[in-house]
Formats: C-alpha cells, structure tokens, sequence
C-alpha cells in the first residue's frame, strides 16, 4: 500500500497544485484543493505565456504522435503479419534486425540521426521526427508473435482451400483478428512517441515547432525558483503543474481506452480472454 | 483480463507446430516499407556514427582518435561513472521490488481490487519524459512537496540541499522506478497469471507456503521476463538524458549539464561544433547496446514462436 500511495501521491499533488496561488502552494496544505478561481487565473496566465504556446506544443504532440502512429501500424502489423506466416528470404536476419534494434535504445541513434538528416537538409521539418517515431520494431515483433502463436490454421487452411490468395488471407482472415496487437502497438507507439524528449529537443530548433515535452522544459525555464535569471515573463509554479497536467492527459486518456489489452496482448499466447 | 473465475481460464502452451506458412514472394511485399525505415533510421544513422566517430573534422581517417579524445575529457570518466553507478541502483531496484510487487498483487487475487491496483500502478507509465521529471522537481523541493514533512525529517529543507550530486543516482532511480516500474509489474502480474494453478496447489498441497512457493516455483518460472526487463532497463539506463538535463537546469547548474554520456555525446556535437568525438562516444553507447542485445537474442528463446 505504501507503494500505492508513492506511484498514485504525485498525480494528486499535481492535480491540486493546478488550483493553487503559489503562495498557496508553499503555506497550505499539500493535499488540499485550492479554489476554481486559482485555477482559472493559473489557466489565463499559462495561455498567455508566448501568445498561448501551451496550446501549439499540445497541438504539434498531437499531429506528431498520431501521424506516426498510423504510419507505423500500416508498416508494422503487415511486416510483423509476413514474418510470421511467410518463409521469404532474408526472414531470418530481417527477424534479428528487428530483435537487435528493438533491444537499443534509440537514443544513443539521436545524435548520428541528426548527422543524417542534416545531410539531407531536413533539419525543423515535422517529417525528420515522425519518420523516426514510424520506425517501430517493438511493433513488429509484437505482431509477429501474436500471429505466431495466435492465428488459427485451420481457418487459413480453409480460406486457402477457398481459393484466398496471401493478401486475401491477410485481409480477411489476420486483420479481423488483429483488434488486440493492434490495440497494444498503437497505445504503445502513442505513449513512445508522445513522451519523447531527446529527438525533437535536438532535432527541432524552433520553439513553434516544439512537442509538449520539450516546451515544458521551455516553461521550467522561466519559473523564478528553478531560475533565478528568469525575466519580467516569469511563470508561476501552479502554472507549471498545469501544463504539466495537461502534457499527461491525452496519454491517460488513450490508456483508459486501450487498458484492457494491454496485460493480455503483452504476453504471447496469453491473449485470449 | 476477466477475472472472474481464475480456475476455468484455459491454459495455452504456444503450439510447437509449425503454422500455415507460405515460400516467399509475398513477403517481401509485406515488409518492404519496414525494411525501408530499417535502414533509414535503423542502419543509416549507425553506419553515420561510425563514419564521423573514425574520422576527423575534414573527413580524413581518424583511426581511434576521436575515442581517445572523449575519454580524455575530464568529463568523461565521471560520466560512465554516474551512469554506472545509477544503473546499479536502477537494476537491484527494479527486480527486487517488481518482482516482490508483482507476486503481492498475484496473492490478492480478487478481481476487481487488483484491477484497480494494475490501473494505479501503471499511470506514471504513461508520465515519462519531461513530465514525470516536473512532478519528481515538485515532489523533491521541501518548499511544496507533499511529503515535505518527511524530507525535513531527513534534514533537507531547500531544493538545492537535496539535489545536491552525491544523491542523484538515487533521484534518478526514484523517477526512472516511478515511470518504469508500473509497466512492469502488470507484466510479471500476467505472467503468474500464466502458471498453471495445478502446479500452484500441488505446492499448496505439498506443505509449501507462500514463501517457498514463490521462492521454489514462480520465480523460477518468471525468470525469462526478469531477464527480459533486466536487460531493456540496463539498455534504457545507459540513455540517461531527460533527467539530468532537466536537473541541471532546474538547479541552476547543481547537477551539471554533463552528468549522462548522452549529455556529454549532445554537448560534445552542439556546444563543442565537435560532431567526431560526439559520434564516437555513440558508437561506444551502440557497441554496449549491440552486445547486451546480442547476447540476449543468443540466449533466450526469443524465436520460441518459430
């Protein structure tokens, strides 16, 4: 329960400090609500801040994480779908590559990737960070498991026997039955793409082009106890918290739709329910 | 996952047959836009770090030059050494606890609280990045923590005090756990689900109690997904860069901009202009990764599906 209270305690904290004075925040109680009225100036303050920037990062998040993630599940699921259920060449090493990358951290990739797209004068378009979100090789290898353990033959014997050809039974047969992974990839691609930080902080320079994350760290540096040098445009603690607040939403908002399969999908072979 | 009756689930053991599978042509078909972002953003960049780590500014061969000038920097040992010393923390943390976790959720078993419980600890999952780091800078400063009862009980009363480099591994682990650990724990929870319940009660039945029982039979059987999540934490833990940054500037400099090699990789390319040496000290972090992941596809049964 202790450790209830040290995973569950934070998200509380930052919900009420969004209703608080800032003096408020110092001299109160920590977990007590502080007043609509708090929160609808912490709101007007943080709108305000570079001509409601918040909302520009919330929004360049959004149109990053999602473009990405349709990207990746048109590429993953039917790579994933092949691997399991084609005997092409070069499945084996393609299989390694994937399991090999998947295993390292893309962000040792972030400083040689922006070598890359320097190269190709890419550097502050939207494309050189949602390509880089495409490339998901957890997805695939996701996919292809699920496929692996969880595609009944007898039903791919008989759409063969039908007269199905390879994509007939891709479309008929796996994508119906391919709700679950593609549940789990999605919700996982999201969360990885949107939480980002190291990439776009260093692949894009210009504040309008910046995700939530990185404009959250924008807003920390403003925020006269984390810098004493912060000028006249200060931004007050509470005002952090609710960014903050409204950075984490959308990710809770796609985990309560997308919990249920989570746990089953994670585990191979465990997905039926 | 229904939980209403945890004895009538079918257990499934993954086919050892092998699957309806089709010769070639096909295939390449339905992987060929992954393998073109496989080597766009998988092979490209990798053959890119060790082109500019072997050589030098006017794209002359370097030989290992640029290796030795990163780990000449006085930076540089420090750096592998905050990052060690993290992982350690990191690594014990997060096995003994999630672990430990896990099986005191499989013993609650009724459905409807340990849903709830899966739900809870997995939201700081989905807080990584900057966020979690601005809950953890709230929760860390005594002037507004919620538990700043506790850290004056401990003797810190600033920011600063408590942030000081000495405790940062620590701070790290706390907000990497944070994160990190929820996912985790849902996992190890499924996987005990996945045990067969016969072999549960034939321990019961044998005078095992819940000690010896976890001890003798599901953590043995839990031991691919430990090594699973010890080695992608280790991986993840080597890439040490949100935190610190925003540590660092969160601290007006208290923890320094350099404490992570990829801080010290970033600084390197975008303070120094010295993309070389910033490649090198990458290819160093891809080697570690290569061979972490290469000995965990050598040894697991991760083709178990094939």
């Amino acid at each position: 329960m202790l450790f209830l209270v040290f995973f569950v305690l934070p998200v509380v904290w930052l919900l009420l400090a969004a209703t608080k004075t800032d003096d408020q925040l110092v001299h109160g109680n920590p977990l007590s609500f502080g007043s609509w009225h708090a929160l609808a100036e912490n709101w007007t303050a943080l709108t305000s801040f570079q001509d409601n920037a918040i909302f520009l990062w919330l929004r360049n998040s959004a149109v990053y994480s999602f473009i990405a993630l349709a990207i990746t599940l048109c590429v993953a699921i039917p790579a994933g779908y092949a691997l399991a259920m084609n005997h092409f060449r070069g499945r084996r090493t393609l299989l390694v590559a994937t399991l090999v990358v998947m295993l390292m951290p893309n962000a040792t990739l972030v400083v040689p990737l922006f070598l890359e797209v320097n190269a190709v004068h890419l550097i502050g378009s939207m494309w050189s960070i949602i390509l880089p979100y495409s490339f998901y090789p957890f997805g695939v290898y996701l996919t292809y498991i699920y496929f692996s353990t969880s595609l009944p033959r007898d039903l791919v014997a008989a759409a063969e026997l039908d007269g199905c050809s390879q994509f007939g039974v891709f479309r008929h047969i796996a994508l119906p039955l391919a709700m679950p992974v593609v549940a789990l990839v999605g919700f996982f691609s999201f969360v990885a793409n949107w939480t980002n930080y190291f990439l776009p902080y260093v692949l894009l320079p210009e504040s309008d082009q910046f995700p939530v994350q990185v404009g959250l760290g924008t807003l920390l540096n403003a925020v006269p106890q984390f810098n004493p040098t912060v000028g006249t445009a200060a931004v007050q603690r509470p005002e952090l918290a609710l960014a903050t607040l409204l950075a984490i939403t959308p990710v809770l908002l796609v985990f309560l739709f997308s919990q249920r399969f989570l746990v089953a999908g994670m585990l191979a072979g465990a997905t039926k329910e | 996952m229904s939980t209403a009756s945890t004895t009538a689930r079918p257990v499934r053991s993954p086919s050892r047959r092998r699957r309806a599978t089709w010769p070639g042509r096909g295939g390449h078909l339905f992987v060929a836009a992954y393998v073109v972002l496989l080597i766009a953003f998988g092979v490209v960049p990798t053959v890119y770090a060790v082109y500019f780590a072997f050589t030098d500014a006017g794209d002359n061969f370097a030989g290992l030059a640029n290796f030795v000038a990163a780990a000449g920097d006085f930076r540089y040992l420090s750096a592998i050494g905050h990052v060690a010393l993290y992982l350690v923390c990191w690594l014990v943390s997060l096995v003994v606890l999630v672990v430990g976790l896990a099986l005191v959720l499989h013993r609650l078993r009724s459905g409807g609280v340990s849903r709830v419980l899966r739900f809870l600890y997995y939201i700081p999952g989905a807080l990584a990045g900057a966020a979690s780091v601005m809950v953890w800078l709230f929760v860390l400063d005594p002037t507004v923590s919620p538990v700043s009862f506790l850290m004056r009980a401990l003797g810190f009363s600033t920011f600063g005090q408590v942030v000081a480099p000495g405790h940062l591994p620590v701070l790290f682990t706390l907000i990497a756990f944070w994160t990190g650990a929820g996912g985790w724990i849902v996992v190890m929870y499924g996987a005990l689900n996945n045990i067969s319940p016969d072999l549960l009660e034939a321990a019961r039945i044998d005078g095992a109690g819940a000690w010896r029982t976890a001890w003798h039979i599901q953590i043995p059987l839990l031991r691919k997904w430990i090594v699973y999540m010890a080695i992608l934490a280790f991986a993840g833990g080597t890439q040490l860069f949100v935190e610190p940054q925003l540590l660092s500037q969160a601290s007006v400099g208290v923890a320094g901009r350099d404490y992570s090699l990829n801080q010290l990789s970033y600084d390197f390319a975008f303070q120094n202009n010295n993309v070389n040496t910033a490649a090198a000290i990458s290819v160093e972090l891809l080697l570690i990764g290569l061979v972490v992941a290469g000995v965990f596809v050598a040894r697991s049964g991760f083709f178990d599906a094939d």
